[in-house]
């Protein structure tokens, strides 16, 4: 009883929409362009967010990253060039940590260094990452094949490396770089793995500007080589020959990054606290700087809050004008139509019918609006993924949110119209002309 | 129609008072002056009968009708429509009534006119909860029965007036109603669409229909069976025609 009587009311209101074609299609614009801009909304706030989050979490949540950077020149040299320049984070810090701060899982020690690699007759440009055997444990980096650095490695020093799919790719081609030798400064070193492409390496460009070895930023995108730290202090040395505008310097510095793992989450914040104490106590210079990723998280989701309620005002401002549109056509229509309701009312129509009657047309306006709306707002995000090269991410959640939001504007800017007309004198409205 | 025979189950025996009103009054509230339009109206019509309201303009015919119609409430007193007190009804209980038991013919026809002849003749079914098929169906008997059969799918503005009258009789006839309330039927017809009509609502009649007609025409007053005359708002005479 009740669907057959909503389907024939779904049937006359279609009818006397369509019997105004033009006048409808503008109505129900409003509710596309509002529908489908908060989905384009949503779609690019989330893809946004996801990217952000995603830089971050490689960087490790549990982790807290000190790097080292460039100290500010201070006065004392009085623009007479320094021909040797120490500083940084030294193995000591690393020990400090070690031995100073609870709650740690590991610590990593890196050391960095922009270096030419050579197989064959092939030569790139590589970043060299002097490590430890756990460098894994706080990386996403993933072996492949082979093995990583082993603490016997590290002790005895030996002339291995691993590499990853980048390097192998723009090194090795299609050989297999396994027991391959790679000329890197003069001495060779074995591949004995090959882990996976280091996928923060962007995100920690984008975080981390000042870094030591700011100079080689402009390549950012190196194939990487690990080399037992070990190794790689005893055959580079901490010290690196900068030459710049004609004039040489030269850098001491013993590494690049410190990266801690802390072992529960809930414990970052205090170790981060608890590191700055002790870098304060070291550092005169402030030649070092600590990330934390969880704390990066944190803004970042707070910041995606923030950008996802000013997106969503802006699209509900749209619905609204839109509802307003609709509620101000329907009010029309019910005018126009008064007499037809007196007619329905003497033949019959009890207030309800004409509140259904009037409501239902509301409703077919603002969902079809919605229907259209949502491909409207889908192909938009597709739309600046192509174009804009921005990440965006159409979530089912939106998408019900949309259709929701057009079916409560349809009600509740319908109810009004509807109202008035299921409530006016039928006499008087047989009487209008 | 369960709901509708609880509060509306009127003897359907010729001769027995379907409706009657008790000093009835009706007024309207025009700014400040209070216009009243029907005084003391004490009004008994039986079931069957064929009854002409006439008057001059402004005596209250419109307003007697609607209040038989149920679409008006009287200010005082009592209207009883069978056994039940109008007044005390609900506004979905008059609509019930309006839609089951009484059919509305209009001067100006009062056709819906964007439907065609059919779903015009449609609309009371509709909120009588009658299926699609067994409304179309009885729709299209009702339209050929009073000569439309080859007009079924015309617009209203595609129609003679006569031809809309004859429309909006079938519509009546829609819930086989047991009064049909006329404002007016011929007011707008040529006298040859307008004897047609008169010749539809005489058989209507004849099949047992209690018909009351607010008329000016006096051929209508002459084919009815009683004559009421109105004036400013009081029964000023009743006549009865001889057959």
């Amino acid at each position: 009883m009740f669907l057959f009587r909503l389907k024939r009311t779904v049937k006359l209101g279609s009818k006397s929409l369509w019997m105004h074609k033009l006048r409808s299609t503008l109505t129900a614009l409003g509710i596309i362009f509002g529908v489908s801009s908060v989905i384009a909304m949503l779609a690019i706030g989330e893809g946004a967010s996801q990217d952000a989050q995603e830089k971050i979490a490689q960087l490790g949540s549990h982790n807290i990253i000190i790097k080292t950077i460039d100290p500010p020149d201070d006065q004392s040299s009085g623009g007479q060039q320094q021909t040797m320049k120490e500083y940084g984070l030294t193995y000591a810090d690393a020990e400090r940590f070690r031995n100073g701060i609870p709650n740690v899982q590991v610590i990593v020690p890196n050391r960095r260094l922009p270096q030419q690699a050579q197989y064959r007759t092939r030569r790139v440009s590589v970043e060299v990452v002097g490590t430890v055997p756990w460098f894994p444990e706080i990386s996403s980096e993933r072996l492949k094949y082979g093995r990583f650095l082993s603490s016997t490695d590290v002790h005895y020093k030996r002339g291995i490396c691993v590499v990853d799919e980048k390097l192998v790719r723009d090194l090795f081609g299609f050989d297999d770089p396994l027991g391959q030798d790679v000329k890197i400064a003069g001495d060779y070193y074995r591949v004995v793995g090959v882990v996976t492409e280091q996928a923060s390496g962007k995100a920690k460009n984008n975080l981390g500007e000042k870094d030591a070895t700011g100079a080689k930023k402009a390549g950012a995108n190196l194939g990487c080589i690990y080399i037992p730290l070990n190794t790689v202090q005893n055959r580079f040395g901490d010290m690196t020959l900068q030459i710049s505008a004609g004039s040489r310097s030269f850098e001491k510095v013993e590494l690049q990054e410190i990266i801690v793992k802390v072992s529960e989450i809930d414990l970052v914040m205090g170790t981060r606290r608890t590191i700055e104490t002790l870098m304060a106590r070291f550092h005169k210079k402030s030649d070092y700087e600590i990330t934390v990723p969880l704390e990066l998280m944190r803004q970042a989701k707070e910041f995606q809050r923030i950008f996802t309620i000013v997106l969503g005002s802006i699209a509900a401002i749209s619905l609204l004008v839109g509802g307003i549109g609709i509620m101000n056509i329907m009010l029309a229509t019910v005018s126009e139509r008064t007499r037809e309701i007196g007619i329905r009312r003497a033949l019959g129509a009890k207030k309800r019918d004409i509140i259904f009657q009037f409501l239902s047309e509301t409703l077919i306006l603002t969902l079809s609006g919605g229907v259209l709306g949502i491909l409207l707002g889908s192909l938009i995000p597709f739309l600046v993924t192509h174009f804009g090269q921005m990440r965006t991410v159409i979530t089912m959640g939106s998408l019900i949110l949309a259709f929701g939001i057009s079916a409560g504007v349809g009600i509740i800017f319908g109810l009004y119209p509807a109202y008035r007309a299921a409530n006016m004198d039928p006499i008087e409205s047989l009487r209008h002309e | 129609m369960q709901e509708v025979d609880k509060i509306a189950d009127f003897s359907k025996d010729n001769g027995t008072p379907i409706l009657k009103m008790e000093s009835l009054c009706k007024n309207y509230q025009l700014g400040t002056v209070e216009l009243r339009v029907l005084r003391e109206i004490d009004l008994s019509i039986k079931s069957g009968e064929y009854v002409a309201i006439m008057g001059p303009s402004g005596s209250g015919k419109s307003t007697l009708l609607n209040m038989i119609g149920c679409l008006d409430r009287p200010t005082s007193g009592n209207y009883f429509l069978g056994d039940q007190n109008v007044a005390e009804l609900e506004d979905d209980q008059l609509s019930l009534i309006r839609g089951a038991r009484i059919g509305f013919v209009f001067q100006s026809f009062n056709l819906i006119n964007q439907l065609n002849v059919v779903e015009n003749i449609e609309v009371p079914m509709y909120y009588q909860g009658f299926t699609e098929e067994e409304s179309a169906e009885r729709a299209m008997e009702l339209a050929t029965m009073v000569g439309l059969g080859d007009r079924m799918g015309h617009r209203p503005s595609e129609l003679s007036g006569g031809q809309q009258q004859r429309v909006a009789i079938a519509r009546s006839l829609a819930n086989d109603p047991l009064i049909i309330l006329a404002d007016e039927p011929t007011g707008n017809l040529d006298s040859e669409s307008g004897a047609e009509i008169l010749g539809i609502l005489d058989d209507l009649h004849a099949q047992g229909k209690t018909l009351i007609a607010v008329t000016h025409d006096e051929s209508i007053a002459a084919g009815a069976e009683r004559v009421i005359r109105l004036l400013d708002g009081r029964i000023k005479k009743q006549e009865y025609n001889k057959r």
